[in-house]
C-alpha cells in the first residue's frame, strides 16, 4: 500500500513522516491483528516510539518535546492509527496526560516531572471519568482532602486508558463542593500521581468490543497521599484544565478516526480491485465504485477538517468548537466507512481473516471517548447559541 | 575510535527495477531510492562501537545528488558527519572503480575501522570489502555476525553455512557485516533535527585528484554487454492426487533440486 501522500513543508517534516510510516509498516501493521485477538498491551511498541521521539512531538523543545505544531503531530498520530488504532490512541492519550503540567504547571513542576514524561520511557493515563460521571464530568466524586502539606485521594476512576500500565496518572479530584451541589465544577483540582504511589491500584482491564490491545481499566485511589507540590494549577481550577486538555485531545481522536477510516478504505479498495464476480473485478461495478468514491471523499473531508482545526490551534486562535467538529465528523466517518468496508468485502468482511470487521469495532469507540458525539454536538451548538 | 561506515543508496527492492536501454546501467530514476538494507546494520554497528569506545562515526557515500537522502538518514540515526562523493563522471562505475574512489576518500578521512554491508541489493557483487581491504592494505574481516574490539585488535564471527569462524585481526581493518549482527535502530526525531546541522562534505573526482577517465563506465573492468527481462512466470504444474500425490510432489521438487 502506497500510503497517504502528505504535504511536508521541509526536509525535517518529510523525514518525520517517513519515520512514522516506516515504524507503522515495520512495527505496527504486522502485529496489530494478532495483538487485538490476544488483547495484549504492547508496552514494547511504546518504548520504540519513545526512543524515536514520537511520544512528545507537540510540546516545546525547552520542555523536552519535539516542538512540532499540531498540524504535523496529528498526521503522525493518523499514520500510526491507520496501522494500529491502539497505538495511535495511546500516543494521543499520553499527549493529553502531559497537557496539564506542560500548560498549567509551575516551572518547578515542569523541571521535576516533564523530562520523564516527555522522555519517551514513561506512559501516562488520564483519570477524569468515573463510574457515575461520564458526559457530566463535573459531577465527579473522587475526593482529595488536604492534610498538612499533603492531599489524601479517595475514589474510583473509570475507563482509564493505560490503567494498570501507566507510569503516572493525571487525576482530577474534588477538593471542595459536592458532585451534585452548586458550583461543583469550581471544586475540582488536578494532580500528578506517579503509578507507584501507595494506595493507587488498577482493576483488571475491561473486556471491550474492540481496541482490545489498549488497556482500559478502573483505577482506585484508597487513601493515596500526594504532596501539595503535585497539585497542578490552583486548587479548584482543575476543571478548566481538564476541558482545555480535552479540546486538544479531541484533535488527536479525530486524527485516530481518520486513520481508522483510511485503513478501512485501503482494505476495501484493495479487495474490490482483485475480487472478481460476473467476470469482472467488483470495483468495476458502478454500484460498488460509487460507494468507494463516497468513502474516499469522506476520509479526505475528515482529514481536511482536523487539519483546519489544528492550524487554528497552531495560530493561537480559539479552536474548541472546530476540534469538536473534527472529532464528530472524523469518528462518524470512521464508523460509516468501516461499516461500508465490511459491505464491500461481503462475507469476507464479516470474518476475522480481513481487518474490516475489526476496524468497524474500533471505530465505534471513537464516537464515545473524549466526549460522546452527542456531547460534541452540544459543544458546537452552545457556541452557536452564544456567539452574536 | 575513528569509524567510517560506507553507505549506498539503492533502488527500493519493493519497487520495479530496470536497466537503462542505452547503456545497460541501472535506471536509478525509475525506482524509489532507499538506504541499502545491510547498510542500516553497518551504521548500527558503527554507532554501538562508538558508544562503547568513543570517537566519531563518519558516513561515506558515493552516488548521485539524491544519495544525500541516504546520508541524511544515516546522520539522523546518530552518525557525526559525512562525505558525499558525487560526480556525473562516476555513473556506471563498477566495483573496481568504486573501490578505488572509496579508498581514496578513506585515505583523506583516515580510519581505525571501515564498516560496510556485505552486499548491496542492487548489484549484489559482495566484493567491495575485499577490494577495499586490498587497496588499503589492511585486514579484511568479512561477513561479520559479531564484532569485538579492544581498540587495537578486532575479533569477528564470520558467518558461514556451518556456523561461524572466529577471525582475529589488527586495526585498522575493513569489516563487512551480515544481517544477523544487530537490530538497527530507527532514527529519532531529535536525531532528524540534529542531522540538519551535521557537516556533510561533498567531493568531486577532481577533489580526490582523479579525472573522469579513471571513473565511470569507460574505466570499468566489467560491463553489462546485454540483458534480458525475466521470462514471464510459466503456468503452474497441477499434481492430481490419486493416492500418490505426495510422491509426485516430492518428485517435482527433486527435479528442481529443492530437495
Ligand atoms: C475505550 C474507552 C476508553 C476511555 N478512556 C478514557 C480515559 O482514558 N480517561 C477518561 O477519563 N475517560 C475515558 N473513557 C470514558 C469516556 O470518556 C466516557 O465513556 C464518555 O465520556 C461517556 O461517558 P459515559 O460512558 O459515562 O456515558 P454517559 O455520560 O452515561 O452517556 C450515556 C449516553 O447519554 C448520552 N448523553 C449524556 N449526556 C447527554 C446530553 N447532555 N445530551 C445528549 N446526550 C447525552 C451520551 O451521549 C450517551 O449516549 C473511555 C471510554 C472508553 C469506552
Amino acid at each position: 500500500m502506497a500510503g497517504v501522500e502528505r504535504e511536508a513543508r521541509d526536509e525535517t517534516t518529510a523525514a518525520l513522516f517517513a519515520l512514522a510510516s516506516q515504524i507503522a509498516a515495520d512495527e505496527l501493521r504486522p502485529r496489530a491483528g494478532a495483538a487485538e485477538q490476544e488483547g495484549r498491551f504492547p508496552r514494547e511498541v511504546f518504548a520504540t516510539l519513545g526512543k524515536a521521539g514520537l511520544l512528545s512531538l507537540p510540546y516545546p523543545q525547552e520542555l523536552g518535546g519535539g516542538g512540532q505544531p499540531y498540524e504535523i503531530y496529528l498526521q503522525v498520530v493518523e499514520e500510526l492509527a491507520t496501522a494500529w488504532l491502539a497505538i495511535g490512541l495511546g500516543v494521543s492519550v499520553h499527549t493529553l496526560t502531559c497537557f496539564p503540567i506542560a500548560t498549567a504547571g509551575t516551572s518547578q513542576q515542569q523541571d521535576r516531572w516533564l523530562p520523564g514524561m516527555l522522555g519517551g520511557d514513561q506512559l501516562g493515563a488520564y483519570c477524569l471519568s468515573e463510574p457515575d460521571s461520564g458526559s457530566d464530568a463535573a459531577g465527579l466524586a473522587t475526593r482529595a482532602v488536604p492534610d498538612g502539606d499533603e492531599f489524601v485521594i479517595n475514589g474510583v476512576k473509570a475507563w482509564t486508558t493505560h490503567g494498570g500500565q501507566a507510569d503516572f496518572y493525571t487525576v482530577f479530584a474534588r477538593t471542595s463542593g459536592e458532585p451534585g451541589g452548586p458550583g461543583r465544577a469550581q471544586g475540582i483540582s488536578c494532580f500528578h500521581v506517579p503509578a507507584g504511589t501507595a494506595g493507587v491500584s488498577a482493576a483488571p482491564p475491561e473486556h471491550k468490543m474492540g481496541v482490545r490491545s489498549s488497556a482500559t481499566a478502573q483505577v482506585r485511589f484508597e487513601a493515596a497521599r500526594v504532596s501539595s507540590r503535585q497539585l497542578i494549577g490552583e486548587p479548584g481550577r482543575g476543571f478548566p484544565i481538564a476541558l482545555a486538555a480535552l479540546d486538544a485531545g479531541r484533535l488527536g481522536i479525530a486524527a485516530c478516526a481518520t486513520g481508522v477510516a483510511q485503513a478501512a478504505l485501503d482494505c476495501a479498495v484493495g479487495y474490490a480491485r482483485q475480487r472478481v464476480q460476473f467476470g469482472r473485478p467488483v470495483i468495476d461495478f458502478e454500484g460498488l465504485q460509487f460507494m468507494l468514491a463516497d468513502m474516499a471523499t469522506a476520509v479526505a473531508a475528515a482529514r481536511a477538517l482536523y487539519l483546519a482545526a489544528a492550524r487554528r490551534k497552531d495560530a493561537g486562535l480559539p479552536y474548541g468548537q472546530q476540534a469538536a467538529m473534527a472529532k464528530l465528523l472524523a469518528s462518524d466517518t470512521a464508523m460509516r466507512v468501516s461499516t461500508d468496508a465490511v459491505q464491500v468485502l461481503g462475507g469476507y468482511g464479516y470474518v476475522e481473516d480481513f481487518p474490516a470487521e475489526r476496524l468497524m469495532r474500533e471505530a465505534k469507540m471513537l464516537q464515545i471517548v473524549e466526549g460522546t458525539n452527542q456531547i460534541q454536538r452540544m459543544v458546537i451548538g452552545r457556541q452557536l447559541a452564544r456567539s452574536a | 575510535m575513528n569509524i567510517v561506515v560506507l553507505v549506498k543508496q539503492v533502488p527500493d527492492t519493493w519497487s520495479e527495477r530496470r536497466l537503462r536501454a542505452d547503456d545497460s546501467t541501472l535506471d536509478r530514476d525509475a525506482a524509489d531510492a532507499v538506504i541499502n538494507e545491510l547498510d542500516d546494520y553497518a551504521i548500527e554497528e558503527g554507532l554501538r562501537l562508538q558508544e562503547a569506545h568513543g570517537g566519531e562515526v563518519t558516513i561515506v557515500s558515493m552516488g548521485p545528488q539524491k544519495a544525500a537522502d541516504a546520508i541524511r538518514k544515516a546522520l539522523s540515526m546518530g552518525a557525526d558527519k559525512a562525505v558525499h562523493v558525487t560526480d556525473e563522471a562516476l555513473r556506471g562505475s563498477d566495483g573496481l572503480v568504486t573501490s578505488a574512489v572509496l579508498a581514496s576518500v578513506l585515505g583523506r578521512t583516515g580510519f581505525d575501522l571501515v564498516i560496510l554491508g556485505s552486499e548491496s541489493t542492487d548489484a549484489r557483487m559482495g566484493t567491495l570489502a575485499a577490494m577495499l581491504a586490498e587497496r588499503l592494505g589492511v585486514p579484511q574481516m568479512s561477513f561479520a555476525s559479531k564484532v569485538e574490539t579492544d581498540g587495537s585488535k578486532i575479533t569477528i564471527h564470520r558467518q558461514a553455512d556451518y556456523g561461524y569462524d572466529t577471525v582475529e585481526g589488527a586495526l585498522p581493518a575493513v569489516v563487512s557485516v551480515v544481517e544477523k549482527i544487530n537490530e538497527p535502530r530507527y532514527p529519532s526525531f531529535k536525531g532528524i533535527m540534529a542531522a540538519k546541522k551535521k557537516p556533510v562534505e561533498t567531493l568531486s573526482l577532481a577533489d580526490l585528484g582523479m579525472d573522469a577517465s579513471q571513473a565511470g563506465l569507460a574505466a570499468s573492468a566489467t560491463q553489462v554487454v546485454s540483458f534480458a527481462n525475466r521470462p514471464p512466470r510459466a503456468a503452474g504444474t497441477i499434481v492430481t492426487d490419486e493416492g500418490d500425490g505426495g510422491a509426485k510432489a516430492a518428485e517435482f521438487l527433486a527435479s528442481r533440486k529443492f530437495i
